[in-house]
């Protein structure tokens, strides 16, 4: 459901938490100190007087019935998976079960330190053996880290380890990365950080990777490919396997994105087609919820020839000996504090847990199949470049009407209750929108959403202002992005 | 149970559509040879199944309650207002995911502009982004950070001994492509390079940053005062990666003239859990925003001029900028910035600064009552905030193992760190830990000796 927009012209759609403050308004009683006081060190105690105090700290004073509202209030103005059809190209939207959310809340897992003694935490480290193998055994790996926080972290990982590689054998030449022009941003951006240049290779007429333009860039200074497969167009790579011995030939080494695995659960192990090394987005795939913007996890799979090279610590252990951490031989190191993600590692445990063999195959199976429909409703009215099955999702062009930009096609769903698709991604279609409906989603819903695109195809001749001017029924209008970047205003002024 | 949401007639529908017989049609580019692996894995287990599972493992963990555990090194048992996690867990939040539609998303973002604001006044800072992975790699980010300020002319990292050996190996980590040297983290985290000052000196006019942590790994306070214009001096950022607690007390590093400020956010309203999910903070100057890695909420106004929120210069980050961006980093700890937003405004500031109290007066409470037993030395000397180191006459491990049985974790064993401190105990009391439990560390202490 959509909140109901105030049509009172307000200066804002919401106060500020500081609009609701007023000095002694936060009661809240903390236990009394009880055991005398230490002196405070001279000159370090922060001077946080309201009135000319050199060190302010205005934090907002309110009542936590206020407190309970007013974000209560901002909640109600998100869209969520829990409350709308989500269909985000490339992020996977599905539905995040609940069981997973009591799972990751038992005390014995939120209560537990990250500082205890292995000894103390044999729970925990079982748990995260058991999923470094469920998630080695569903993507054909040696070996898994869970350490990374996110699929960006999880790139970095994957790419400083082919780098770590290279080093090892002396091979310090190699410092050109191959990215396909449909990858993601972060791809390129991982590259650069990894010390590396990004080279951009076309796509070809069906939307795979160009191989003559690859075998042109294959040479002794390439450190590897970066691939996702299904790629960004919600397409299967048809020359997967031509494409990695490719890059094996001249030397370099295969990084698997695995933002669009949820295609491929239980139907391919990108480690049986020779990508070297992978990470997973268990935000995604493994639908632990994405919180407005995180918190992900992004483990890292790798064949043989890589295992070594995770970063550390992973675990290792039986029932019967235990479990400890261990740092991998040769280690790129540590990708952040502790053991990753651990609360998100729990809740995807519990999903692959759930399903079982069957029930991953049946995952990605209805998620292709629901692309596929949603894509059969709407190509005729919104065309999709490449004709061939997609995957997981599929680009389809906002090119209806002229005049009419995908942007505008993209604010008038919000109107009708749905989120947008991803938009202007891949860059190699003009005017994207990227649809990625997910299993979780109903026939009826699937169908909804197709007639309300072909609804905005129909208003977009017959009344093309009321695409310009959406969205038209949500606490606010369309948004000045330009103003926000020239002006900055990234905080509020007391 | 698989999540699905169709039906088999369902599906005969949606496949007559497609105009495919089966599902597997639709897999027909995936090579024949390696299409549908046999997986070997668990059977599927119903929900009844895997929470008793869950149980079972969960159960395994532990010997203490948060009010009986002293350990802290990185990360803090601290109370949790109900309303924070009542609110943080609401779907709206929850399963919503980066507000690429800002019309649709003004809950998160005015969330998360109300977090940078919070953070900025804590941190006496201008500028906060909308959060890191954690402690450890914005400590790591802030690095690649000077060295990108100084147009990668400097690629010399000064880092205080006193720093998170966690925080050190990561971002050694992400500086290994970078050509860059890292030095001060393996002095003597006991001698002269402990106090910020002095460690300045090791700054030169190839160093891109200096870093210090405040209060450092150890507990300890050093003051930050003239360390900016020293650090400034030689052309270098000063860099103060901080716990945000003792914040509510102590001055910021702002008032110290710190350029960057790193921090661990987890005190702020988020449980222990294992290490994860955390939040990084990431604070800067004005001056270095074009800089900053992440993502930033900023406000602007609708066609008809009512104020709203969006994330805004993006042209540093990934999907645009691509290989030139200030980072790749995309998906963020943005729920967690909003338990830190929820906690700071359910405390306030006054709240802040009694739970800082509370463990400011409670440590050295307890480093006073654990000086005395025989063999044990409060070795602390210089202020400290929350923690202190304690020498034991036995290794820290043992008096570990020994405590746990009668139900205390009595802190964090050093040696695990430091192969030349394996009798040196890490003991940290915050507001969970009262006057009794301190008692009872004390009497514990001392039987597990004997």
């Amino acid at each position: 459901m959509s909140p109901v927009r105030n049509d009172a012209k307000t200066e804002s759609a919401f106060p500020l938490i500081w609009d609701l403050s007023s000095p002694g308004r936060n009661t809240r009683t903390l236990p009394k100190l009880d055991v005398p006081e230490a002196p405070l060190p001279e000159g370090m105690v922060r001077d946080t007087e309201a009135e000319g105090g050199t060190d302010p700290l205005p934090l907002p004073d309110i009542s936590e019935l206020e407190l309970v509202r007013h974000y209560t209030r901002l909640s109600q103005s998100n869209f969520s998976i829990d409350t709308n059809f989500y269909p985000l190209g490339s992020c996977t939207m599905k539905y995040n079960p609940k069981t997973n959310e009591t799972a990751a809340g038992l005390p014995g897992f939120v209560d537990q330190h990250p500082q205890q003694p292995e000894e103390l935490s044999q729970g925990s480290l079982e748990l995260l053996d058991r999923l470094q193998k469920m998630l080695a055994e569903i993507s054909g790996y040696a070996g898994v880290a869970l350490q990374p926080a996110a699929g960006a972290q999880g790139e970095l990982t994957g790419v400083l380890m082919i780098r770590a590689y290279h080093a090892s054998r002396n091979d310090t030449k190699r410092r050109k990365m191959l990215i396909p022009d449909s990858a993601h941003g972060t791809n390129p951006a991982t590259v650069t950080m990894a010390g590396f240049k990004a080279v951009e290779l076309p796509s070809d007429r069906n939307g795979n990777v160009d191989l003559e333009a690859l075998r042109e860039n294959c040479d002794e200074e390439t450190a590897g490919l970066m691939i996702t497969n299904p790629n960004t167009l919600g397409l299967f790579e048809e020359h997967i396997e031509a494409v990695v011995r490719t890059v094996h030939e001249c030397g370099g080494l295969v990084y698997g994105d695995g933002a669009n695995l949820n295609a491929l659960t239980g139907v391919l192990r990108p480690g049986d087609v020779g990508i070297d090394v992978m990470h997973f987005n268990l935000h995604k795939t493994f639908s632990t919820p994405h919180g407005g913007g995180g918190p992900g996890a992004g483990p890292v799979g790798a064949a043989k020839k890589l295992v070594d090279f995770l970063p550390g610590p992973v675990v290792t252990g039986d029932p019967k000996a235990g479990y400890r951490f261990v740092n991998p031989s040769k280690s790129i190191g540590r990708m952040k504090s502790f053991f990753g993600n651990f609360g998100m590692l729990v809740r995807a445990f519990t999903y692959i847990m759930m399903h079982g063999p069957e029930g991953l195959r049946a995952m990605a199976e209805n998620a292709v199949l629901n692309a596929n429909y949603l894509k059969s409703l709407v190509e005729d009215v919104y065309p999709v470049k490449y004709s061939r099955s997609c995957m997981h999702e599929f680009v389809a062009g906002g090119t209806i009407v002229e005049g009419i930009h995908t942007m505008d096609i993209a604010k008038r769903l919000l109107d009708y209750g749905y989120h947008a698709p991803t938009v202007y991604f891949p860059l190699i279609v003009k005017e994207a929108l990227m649809i990625e409906p997910t299993e979780s989603e109903t026939r009826e819903t699937v169908e909804g959403f197709a007639e309300a695109l072909i609804s905005i195809a129909r208003e977009a001749r017959d009344n093309p202002e009321l695409l310009h001017g959406a969205p038209h029924t949500l606490p606010v209008l369309r948004l000045d992005e330009k103003k926000a970047a020239k002006e900055l205003v990234l905080r509020y002024e007391h | 149970m698989a999540y699905i949401g169709n039906t088999d007639a369902d599906r005969r529908k949606m496949l007559d559509r497609i105009g495919v017989e089966s599902v597997e049609e639709l897999f027909r580019d995936v090579p024949e040879h390696a299409r549908y692996p046999k997986l070997q894995l668990p059977a599927e287990l119903s929900e009844v199944e895997i929470l008793e599972e869950l149980r079972g493992l969960a159960g395994k963990n532990g010997c203490a309650t948060p009010s009986t555990s002293f350990l802290g090194a990185g990360v803090y048992n601290r109370f949790i207002p109900s309303v924070v996690p009542y609110l943080a867990s609401r779907g709206e939040f929850v399963t919503a995911y980066t507000p690429y539609q800002p019309e649709a998303s003004q809950g998160t973002l005015q969330s998360l502009f109300e977090y940078q604001t919070m953070v900025a006044d804590l941190t006496g800072m201008d500028i906060v982004n909308a959060s890191h992975y954690d402690g450890a790699t914005s400590v790591a980010e802030a690095a690649l950070m000077s060295i990108r300020v100084s147009r990668s002319k400097r690629r010399r990292v000064v880092t205080s001994p006193g720093l998170h050996p966690e925080y050190v190996q990561t971002m050694e980590t992400y500086l290994q492509a970078m050509d860059a040297e890292v030095v001060g983290k393996d002095e003597d985290a006991d001698g002269a390079y402990a106090e910020p000052t002095k460690l300045a000196e090791l700054v030169d006019e190839n160093t891109a940053c200096l870093i210090v942590q405040y209060p450092d790994f150890f507990g300890r306070l050093y003051s930050l005062e003239g360390l900016a214009d020293a650090v400034h001096a030689k052309g270098a950022l000063l860099v103060v990666h901080i716990d945000p607690i003792a914040l509510g007390l102590f001055r910021s590093p702002g008032s110290y003239g710190a350029d960057i400020v790193t921090g661990e956010g987890q005190p702020l309203g988020m449980p222990v859990s294992y290490g994860g999910p955390y939040l990084g903070i990431f604070a800067c100057r004005r001056d270095y925003v074009r800089s900053l890695p992440g993502r930033l909420a900023g406000r602007t106004v609708d066609t008809e001029g009512r104020e709203g929120f969006v994330l805004t210069l993006n042209t540093r980050e990934q999907h645009i900028r691509r290989e030139k961006a200030t980072s790749n980093i995309c998906t963020n700890q943005g729920l967690m910035a909003l338990h830190a937003a929820l906690y700071l405004a359910a405390m306030g500031a006054r709240g802040l600064k009694t739970v800082a109290e509370l463990s400011y007066h409670r440590s050295h409470y307890a480093a006073q009552r654990l000086n005395k037993l025989d063999g044990f030395n409060a070795r602390t000397k210089v202020p400290y905030f929350g923690e202190f180191v304690l020498e034991c006459p036995i290794e820290a491990k043992e008096v570990i193992r020994r405590s746990c049985e009668k139900g205390i974790v009595p802190g964090f064993d050093l040696g695990r760190y430091y192969p030349d401190r394996k009798n040196q105990l890490l003991v940290c009391v915050t507001e969970m830990n009262s006057r009794e439990q301190i008692e009872k560390l004390s009497k514990t202490l001392e039987e597990v000796v004997q």
